[in-house]
């Protein structure tokens, strides 16, 4: 997947953007609706993020994680856009390290691949309650008080939680890189 | 620069997942502008996020793909430029927006006491409360229990209270447990971002102090 962001970046390759569009659209569609997004608003964004992608592939490097994270922050931050609207504040995550990236090296490739499949392991052995807190956070876009008040537990609670499913995943990925 | 007092790593996290409310991320990316420690973090929690993304039954998009390629094509420069950054900056870039280049130009309004504050605007969904405030030498910060989770930037000077001492880029996170008091650096005092997720409660503080002397 990283291999066709840098062929979009490279030379405009339409073929590496359209299997792009056909592996992520479907999925940040699916992610916006799981947000609260109604299917029109889903569809808009996901179609808005796939075109972002397609511009800023120039700025794609390792260092922004894999390309289904990199995908995962642009989606994130369309959103977040969305909510805010009119908006004074529109510095977003992505940050401003925003350099050009020439071809990322092979084995930052693998690397990312690596990170990301471990990343999914953790999060498919989190003990359930863990494993709900980080996915209202992530998936209901809810913050550690909605949470708290979602599922009648203190916030103190809410955020252990999340501590402790934060440190299996640093775990994991702790000796790459 | 040398950082010691990060964001809690849930509040990492909830940032990572968009779910932190504005005014909250508006510190934690100030933060994360100074300290590769959490800029590092943030990108693996963001991991989680591709992951779960992944995870999703994927939903079939309506309009065909060679069309949006046709959309793309159109949008054809591609964005290598560094973003505009100003040179002689005291402000990290990302708040740059906010706040202003530099912190001697900000117009502050005096609160009273040594103390002065910017209020910052938040878009009309945002919630909680943004402000600067400089607190002078030797003052303690305004004494206030938390409506709801609180964090603090440092930008320029010190404050210490009963956790310890915060400096440049430091964050203090608190939630509505906890009580302090900080008192701004003898020498230098103390100028922060911060940001409070309710409303309310930071505006009785704020209430509280001016009320008595200026009449707000
Ligand atoms: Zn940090």
């Amino acid at each position: 997947m990283a291999e066709l962001i840098n062929r979009v970046a490279a030379r405009g390759d339409s073929e590496a953007f359209r299997q792009l569009f056909q592996t992520f659209a479907p999925r940040v569609k699916s992610y916006m609706m799981r947000l609260g997004a109604d299917p029109t608003t889903a569809e808009e964004l996901a179609q808005e993020t796939l075109l972002t992608v397609w511009r800023k592939a120039g700025l794609y490097s390792s260092d922004k994680g894999s390309a289904v994270t990199w995908i995962f922050t642009i989606a994130r931050n369309l959103r977040i856009d969305r909510l805010r609207r009119d908006v004074p504040w529109q510095e977003l995550p992505e940050g401003h390290d925003e350099e050009a990236s020439n071809d990322m090296p092979p084995d930052e490739v693998v690397v990312e691949r690596e990170r990301q499949s471990r990343v999914q392991d953790v999060l498919t052995s989190l003990p359930p309650d863990q494993s709900e807190v980080v996915s209202l956070s992530y998936l209901e876009g809810l913050s550690h008080s909605e949470i708290a008040d979602r599922l009648k537990l203190p916030l103190g609670t809410v955020k252990s939680r999340m501590r402790l499913a934060y440190q299996k995943i640093r775990e994991a990925v702790e000796d790459l890189k | 620069m040398n950082i010691t007092q990060h964001p809690d790593s849930s509040t990492l996290m909830s940032y990572a997942a968009g779910s932190l409310t504005e005014a909250l991320s508006a510190v934690v990316c100030g933060h994360i502008a100074m300290c590769p420690a959490c800029a590092r973090e943030v990108r693996t929690l963001e991991a989680v996020g591709g992951a779960l993304m992944e995870r999703l039954d994927p939903v079939p998009v309506q309009q065909q793909s060679p069309l949006v390629i046709l959309r793309a094509a159109e949008a054809d420069n591609f964005d290598r430029a560094m973003p505009d950054t100003v040179a002689d900056t005291d402000v990290p870039v990302p708040l740059q927006r906010l706040v202003g280049a530099r912190l001697d130009d900000i117009r502050w309004r005096r609160l009273g006491m040594g103390v002065w504050h910017v209020p910052l605007r938040l878009s009309r969904a945002g919630e909680g409360d943004l402000r600067l405030l400089r607190v002078a030498p030797g003052q303690a910060m305004p004494d206030h229990g938390h409506g709801g989770a609180e964090l603090t930037l440092i930008l320029r000077g010190s404050y210490r209270d009963v956790f310890g001492d915060y400096h440049r880029g430091d964050v203090a996170d608190l939630d509505s447990e906890a009580e302090h008091r900080p008192i701004a650096d003898p020498e230098t005092g103390c100028i922060c971002l911060i940001a409070s997720e309710q409303r309310a409660r930071f505006k009785s503080l704020f209430g509280r102090i001016v009320q008595p002397l200026s009449g707000l």
